[in-house]
């Protein structure tokens, strides 16, 4: 039988360098989200943490430990890249094929997103590890800084295209006005 | 109008989804008649000043919250989490 290839989200609409911004697809294997059930919040945490040494991050927080992350996502409700076995605990929801993620990174990242987001993005505010649920252009995003300049934005994988169209806007704007 | 989310901060209220009273929270007994359940219902008031609502942070984190604000003035007095206040 004929081998298929596998087309991430963003197919051939990524990666987009304009100006001084990059936005390339973040690629995971699986992500699941956890929903601790009623008053289990901390035996879940425990669970995790033995499991893949992160417990439940904080509210607003992504942890990582190597390509392991965990990361807040809504209330109530964790996503994380491995699996993990909480029988009893929390429901565990695979969701590998429902979100689509770029990273976003360059010297003007902030400016970029400051024309989409109505979220405080400076590093002062909104440091590494950060991340918050919002709106991007009236899309349901969450939106995590990952380093110095850099961000991941993560969306619903059917808004994949919507969000490059409205990033390749922005990260344009603000290279026409950045231009000599 | 801004509204204060517990877990997100101060967001924009186009963010949010109206649920109208935070009454709806206060669910009577299964055996309290048919007139407590009618007013649970049916009967909201219509208060010019002081109300406490149910607000859906549909464009954020998902959860629902109480906001206690005023119709006059439009001030946002305060929020706290819908799961916090019914238990």
């Amino acid at each position: 039988m004929a081998r298929l290839i596998a087309l991430g989200p963003f197919a051939d609409l990524l990666p987009v360098k304009i100006g001084t911004v990059t936005c390339t697809e973040i690629v995971r294997d699986g992500l699941w989200s956890v929903a601790p059930y009623q008053g289990k919040a901390e035996a879940v945490s425990a669970q995790m943490q033995v499991q893949l040494g992160l417990g439940l991050s904080a509210v607003n927080r992504r942890d990582v430990a190597g390509e392991t992350i965990c990361q807040w996502i809504g209330h109530g409700q964790w996503l994380v890249n491995a699996p993990v076995a909480l029988d009893g605990l929390a429901a565990v929801t695979d969701q590998s094929d429902g979100w689509a993620a770029v990273a976003i990174a360059g010297d003007a990242v902030t400016d970029v997103l400051a024309r989409l987001l109505p979220l405080d993005l400076r590093a002062g505010v909104f440091a590494t590890g950060q991340t918050a649920r919002s709106l991007l252009d009236q899309m349901p995003v969450s939106i995590t800084r990952t380093g110095a300049q850099q961000f991941e934005i993560m969306v619903m994988r059917s808004m994949a295209a919507s969000l490059v169209q409205d990033l390749t806007v922005a990260m344009s704007g603000v290279a026409a006005r950045d231009a000599p | 109008m801004r509204i204060n989310c517990p877990h997100c901060g101060e967001r924009d209220r186009r963010e949010f989804y109206y649920m109208g009273d935070a009454l709806a929270l206060d669910r009577p007994a299964r055996d309290a008649g048919v007139e407590a359940w009618d007013d649970y219902l049916h009967n909201r008031d219509n208060p010019a000043g002081a109300t406490r609502d149910l607000w859906y942070h549909e464009g954020g984190c998902g959860a629902w919250i109480v906001v206690a604000r005023d119709t006059v003035s439009h001030a946002v007095q305060g929020s706290a989490l819908a799961a916090k206040v019914a238990s």
